[in-house]
């Protein structure tokens, strides 16, 4: 990876805007601001390819779009594989025709890439396709009315996972999403979050500065879904970083950094109380529940902070 | 130039000669040997292509749609299970109106588990919007895939286009086959068509449309299907041109003028339904043979025009529709409903599962259907 043009403040993020205003994402989405930074901050000719989801589903109602670059949808569990066939033939129209090669964008949701874009997302990294794959987890199937995904943490409520007498919430654990994606032997890996825009723009630019296939794993919260207010989304978000059940970290070329440290994190329950989602988790009868989340936050803290010593 | 080619080889020539940007495809048998054949192409140069080489068929599809979106010329094969796994996108190809071109090694849908031809998977897309073709024998897979790419790319239809023909009879049986001099001078040229997604162009494509939008996409689909029958005469009178070979009605007969009786099938069993009605000619008996080539859109007035006065069609259908009439038989009977035409429809589901079907069979069918009332029946042989 070259030398990437980090920057410091907000203020350095070019003002100019590629997504527009007046689509249909949820107030409070975090969704709009990771894709108006990922058109600012990946440089040149781009193409977006979509998979079905909120973000699909609202920002290209016909005849209208939000999206000032190309785009495309092509159903929900392929997008990688679109990527690749266009990547392919970009290569190809260059090489006879002279055509102007784009850099290839991938957004898709938790249950477009954990679950059912899984296959597809694994094919595109072992072949190389020169592509940023974006992963938008709001942590279970939001577009379809909540319900619980590959990416879904464990305790959760969803619809197909609601915490009643006998089952609190979801039980089984959330896959790891970047460690899934350095096995295939990738370059660069990251976590992004909504209240760390810079943080964000930098992995962005870094990402984009790759030859080859990069996955950006971005934590989005979602008020319809997690049952919260609309106002308090970047809150949200900032509390999941300082409890460390959101790390913010990043993979390159086999060295593992922690890009925002948490030395002293704030109790988990300050996350779970803001949300209804996790809300029962606080009943005593759960306690043991939340105990096996912390012993499982904290296990996968110091799993982090051991790779990135190693580093 | 004249070659010794299986099938599969002579689809994998057609393409060499088509020149694809991009080739995305899954190992299947009885397909396999096309794409390992392509992987030669490109790996001599002969073929100056991308191949995709995906983790699944519905992968492949999907690549290729991502592919075409950009203005790439592309190609793909399956069979069976694999052509049911790839379904969903099949159907989008068609719905985005891109010009794929496909390969289909007809193959029985399991279970049991079967590698031999049955046409059960070529008929689940015959409501999708693909320009469907039936080749049956190495020959024609060249021809009608060279034409296929003719069909799929004229801006007056821009819809995907299948070739199909049936596993190992033809699929893996050397025939000699002659090939197209030049192909350029059948193909569109590059920028015969504009694809919906350019890099410098900001559009978006494969939209949320609400029921009035969808079903004026819908509504132009069903017009750009209308003109393939004329778009297809032509590309295959520019063949004719080059080659004396005529496909251009999309249907072949052979002594139907005088006959009574008319087969109709397609696929490798046309070879033996001719060998019959030589063999009930010889007889005194007057049959005639029917082969479709261009299965979708369907030639109902050319089929009705030779079924028309005739006191008998039988069809070979390889494959069994349950609960009703098979596909092909169904579309023969609609021709003669169409044009009002009184003839008595026998059907009879042949060579299911790649059971082999003789000339002597196809003789029995004839005494068989002339003692039974017009239906469909299961042919267990003589």
């Amino acid at each position: 990876m070259g030398e990437v043009k980090q920057i410091r403040t907000l203020k350095e993020i070019p003002r100019e805007e590629l997504f527009a205003p007046g689509h249909r994402l949820c107030a409070g989405c975090g969704i709009p601001q990771l894709v108006r930074l990922v058109l600012k901050a990946v440089p040149g000719p781009k193409v977006v390819v979509n998979a079905t989801g909120c973000l699909e589903v609202a920002t290209t109602i016909f005849p209208y779009t939000s999206w000032g670059v190309p785009w495309v949808h092509i159903a929900f569990e392929n997008a990688a594989a679109v990527a690749s066939g266009i990547e392919a033939a970009f290569k190809v129209l260059e090489r006879k025709y002279g055509y102007k090669r784009p850099k290839v964008i991938v957004f898709a949701g938790d249950g477009g890439t954990f679950d059912i874009g899984f296959q597809a997302l694994s094919g595109a990294l072992e072949r190389g396709h020169d592509m940023i794959y974006i992963c938008y987890d709001n942590e279970a199937y939001m577009n379809t009315g909540i319900q619980r995904s590959g990416a879904t943490p464990k305790g959760a409520h969803t619809t197909t996972s609601p915490a009643g007498k006998v089952i609190p919430g979801k039980l089984e654990r959330k896959k790891n999403l970047i460690e899934i994606a350095v096995a295939h032997g990738i370059r660069y890996a990251a976590t992004m979050n909504p209240a760390y825009p810079v943080d964000m723009y930098n992995k962005i630019a870094k990402a984009a500065s790759v030859q080859g296939p990069t996955v950006l794993h971005y934590f989005t919260p979602c008020p319809t879904g997690w049952y919260f207010d609309p106002s308090r989304s970047i809150e949200v978000a900032r509390l999941a970083v300082q409890t460390r059940i959101w790390p913010l970290y990043e993979y390159e070329e086999g060295k593992y950094r922690i890009t925002v440290p948490v030395k002293e994190p704030k109790p988990i329950e300050e996350y779970f109380k803001l949300q209804g989602r996790f809300r029962h988790l606080l009943e005593p009868e759960n306690r043991w529940l939340l105990e096996e989340i912390k012993r499982e936050v904290e296990e996968n803290w110091n799993r982090l902070l051991r790779l990135a010593q190693q580093s | 130039m004249k070659l010794l080619l299986t099938g599969n080889y002579a689809a994998a020539y057609a393409v060499r000669d088509a020149q694809p940007d991009v080739i995305s495809a899954y190992p299947i048998t009885p397909q396999t040997p096309i794409i390992e054949k392509l992987a030669e192409f490109i790996d001599s140069g002969e073929l100056k292509a991308k191949f995709v080489r995906v983790e699944s068929e519905h992968s492949a599809m999907a690549a290729l749609i991502g592919a075409a979106s950009v203005g790439a010329r592309t190609y793909t094969a399956t069979s069976s299970q694999g052509l049911l796994y790839m379904y969903e996108v099949v159907w989008w190809a068609a719905g985005a109106r891109l010009p794929i071109v496909m390969g289909l090694v007809t193959r029985a849908l399991g279970p049991p588990w079967n590698i031999w031809s049955d046409h059960a998977d070529f008929f689940t897309v015959r409501s999708s919007g693909w320009t469907m073709l039936f080749a049956s024998s190495a020959q024609e897979v060249y021809d009608l895939t060279l034409i296929a790419y003719c069909v799929a790319e004229h801006r007056d239809v821009l819809l995907p286009a299948l070739v199909a023909w049936d596993a190992f009879e033809v699929s893996h049986t050397y025939e000699p086959v002659e090939l197209v001099e030049d192909a350029t001078r059948l193909l569109p040229p590059k920028g015969a068509w504009a694809p919906p997604l350019a890099a410098e162009d900001p559009a978006s494509l494969g939209n949320l449309a609400y029921p009035e939008e969808y079903a004026e996409t819908r509504r132009l689909m069903v017009e750009a299907v209308r003109r393939v029958p004329l778009v297809f005469a032509e590309a295959a009178g520019r063949l004719r041109e080059l080659t004396g070979r005529d496909y251009s009605r999309g249907y072949e007969c052979y002594r139907c003028e005088d006959a009574e009786t008319v087969f109709i099938a397609m696929g490798s069993v046309y070879g033996e339904v001719r060998s019959a009605v030589d063999a009930l000619r010889a007889r005194g008996v007057p049959v005639g043979a029917l082969k479709v080539w261009l299965y979708r859109p369907f030639p109902y007035e050319g089929v009705a025009r030779v079924l028309d006065g005739k006191k008998m069609a039988i069809v070979l259908s390889r494959t069994t529709s349950l609960g009703a009439m098979g596909p092909l038989a169904t579309d023969v009977a609609t021709a003669l409903a169409l044009k009002g035409c009184s003839v008595k429809l026998v059907e009879f589901s042949a060579g299911v599962g790649g059971v082999d079907v003789t000339e002597d069979d196809v003789v029995a069918m004839y005494k068989a259907a002339l003692e039974r009332e017009g239906g469909t029946y299961f042919w267990r042989g003589r």
